[in-house]
């Protein structure tokens, strides 16, 4: 660990993850858009660390307990109320939380942009988020942040390793999966089979409560690149019909020229 | 002027993506990554940079911004691949990016599906170039015919990533997200073993694909790869065929877009028999053995 007043070897210099998190309305609730479809109807859901984002504390808090020397920020861009996700991270083993407060909202690019102002301040060796939003479901933020670093990226990871100066991820692709060495700093993005994040009961949530959280406000303006023109309810698939056996199936599939 | 460029990874994705290039409306170029780009898309041009395999998204990013200036559409195919180069690509341009529209409403107001298929969003993009993954089911089939003039580019793919390995899927069945037929199940499948040997089977024996859910996914009866839902693969084949799947909102939202859909489940009261086409309620051990037979009988 770094020591205050004395600036340590470069050996000694622990190596740093920085873990982007965002809040996000309970994946698990049932969703609906608003009447008016200019949002989603978010009365009596509750809010969460988006799960790929929980999966990306949970592995950065692993490689830290292989690798002692890691010191783990996480940050995220949003309302003051984003607070409760930064204590659970912190409470899931991170070393610090950065709030960057604003009730502005942040489309992918300008997250992107706002985290790599971040990056070029605390020069992490690896940033490490979830690989997509489960309200957005953009996943866009990643590879959008590693582009304005000139960072090599992994995304879709299913194992991360770090091995001095390079990062070892097997990521998910359309046919399988691909190993990539990477030179470090990089950025990789977690896919849900990386790891299963630890269970934080309550008492862990209020220890939590004495580590480092900063405030701070936005170094860029978000101008947006999209605007939101609506939401709606998908059309609903209408249930077809039930048959009684195998032959009425397989009958009715040849009669649609399915067969 | 407006125009498309369509990035094709491997050849063949540009038949996929010229349905929307035609619903989109533009002139458009395609850009074969690897392969030889087909001509009888109606692209005006084919652009083949003749690579022998696809580079790290950080190289291949920078290779297709570098080819991107003057188009004020950048789209691919919706794909895993997609995803990581093409908004790398944004980043790169400081663009906009559209991630799996579904929908066309103007060139700067696309539709896509948001909160795990629960809501549809209709996005306007506000500057120029816009870059999208297009899901393919949404949109046309393209016309073949005419010819398309072809040139060649040289990208440069020198990367901060160096591929150490690559695991492929086995079997020559075909990938589920161009399969025609999908066999898919759940966890009522038992183990690995009894998976691969009753949907395998039944897949080899029609010429189709093999997909399972998250839970089956999650508990090892099947690999990664053959999760189909929301946060697998989305797909949208002629004919779904799900046993033992209970049709879960995540599941769903990955293969509505098929033609039909059937469900063979024991439980009558699972969620998916309010979304199939067709429903029994049977044994999967027994109902899939004698649909073989009366299937491949006159």
């Amino acid at each position: 660990m770094a020591r205050p007043g004395k600036i340590p070897p470069p050996e000694e210099v622990p190596m740093k993850i920085l873990v982007p998190i965002k809040r996000v309305v309970d994946p698990y609730a049932k969703v609906r858009p608003l009447p008016d479809g200019s949002g989603i109807d978010t009365s009596g859901v509750k809010f969460e660390i988006n799960p790929f984002d929980e999966i990306a504390v949970e592995e950065a808090v692993r490689l830290r307990e292989k690798t002692p020397d890691i010191e783990i920020t996480v940050v995220t861009i949003g309302s003051g109320e984003s607070e409760e996700q930064l204590r659970k991270a912190l409470a899931m083993g991170a070393d610090k939380a950065i709030l960057i407060e604003t009730d502005q909202s942040f489309d992918s690019p300008a997250v992107a942009k706002e985290l790599a102002e971040l990056a070029l301040e605390l020069q992490p060796d690896m940033i490490l988020m979830g690989k997509q939003a489960t309200d957005d479901d953009c996943n866009q933020a990643g590879q959008m942040l590693a582009a304005k670093l000139d960072w090599p990226q992994a995304t879709f990871a299913s194992k991360v390793e770090i091995t001095g100066s390079s990062a070892r991820v097997t990521r998910e692709t359309d046919t399988g999966e691909e190993t990539l060495e990477l030179d470090l700093p990089c950025v990789v993005t977690a896919d849900l089979r990386l790891n299963e994040p630890r269970y934080i009961a309550l008492p862990g949530i209020i220890k939590a409560r004495s580590k480092p959280l900063e405030r701070r406000t936005p170094k860029t303006s978000p101008a947006p690149k999209t605007r939101l023109l609506k939401m709606e309810a998908p059309a609903p698939r209408s249930a077809g019909k039930r048959v009684a056996n195998v032959g009425e199936l397989v009958t009715a599939l040849k009669e649609r020229g399915a067969l | 002027m407006p125009r498309l460029l369509l990035v094709a990874f491997e050849a063949n994705e540009a038949v996929q993506g010229a349905g929307f290039a035609k619903d989109l409306g533009l002139p458009f170029d395609v850009l074969a990554v690897t392969g030889e780009g087909l001509v009888d898309l109606g692209a005006e041009k084919v652009l083949n940079a003749g690579l022998s395999e696809v580079p790290a998204a950080d190289a291949l990013g920078k290779a297709i911004a570098n080819v991107a200036g003057g188009y004020s559409h950048i789209a691919a195919v919706s794909s895993m691949r997609s995803k990581d180069v093409m908004a790398r690509v944004a980043g790169i341009l400081d663009a906009a990016m559209v991630t799996d529209a579904i929908g066309i409403e103007r060139p700067t107001v696309f539709r896509r599906p948001m909160v795990a298929g629960s809501v549809i969003a209709t996005v306007e993009v506000l500057a120029e170039p816009i870059v999208l993954t297009v899901r393919p089911a949404g949109f046309s089939k393209p016309d073949r015919g005419g010819g398309s003039s072809v040139e060649t580019v040289s990208l440069e793919t020198s990367s901060k990533a160096r591929r150490v390995s690559v695991t492929a899927r086995g079997g020559a069945r075909p990938d589920l997200t161009q399969a025609k037929l999908i066999i898919s199940g759940g966890r009522p499948l038992k183990d690995a073993e009894t998976f691969e040997r009753v949907l395998g089977g039944f897949a080899d024996a029609m010429g189709g694909a093999v997909g399972a859910t998250r839970a089956a996914v999650d508990s090892g009866i099947a690999p990664n790869e053959l999760q189909v839902g929301q946060t697998g693969k989305i797909v949208a084949p002629d004919l779904y065929i799900a046993v033992g799947v209970s049709g879960s909102t995540q599941h769903m939202a990955g293969i509505k877009d098929s033609k039909i859909i059937v469900a063979i489940n024991k439980d009558p009261d699972a969620p998916i028999f309010e979304s199939a086409d067709y429903g029994l309620v049977a044994d999967l051990y027994e109902a899939l053995p004698e649909f073989l037979q009366k299937a491949k009988s006159g």
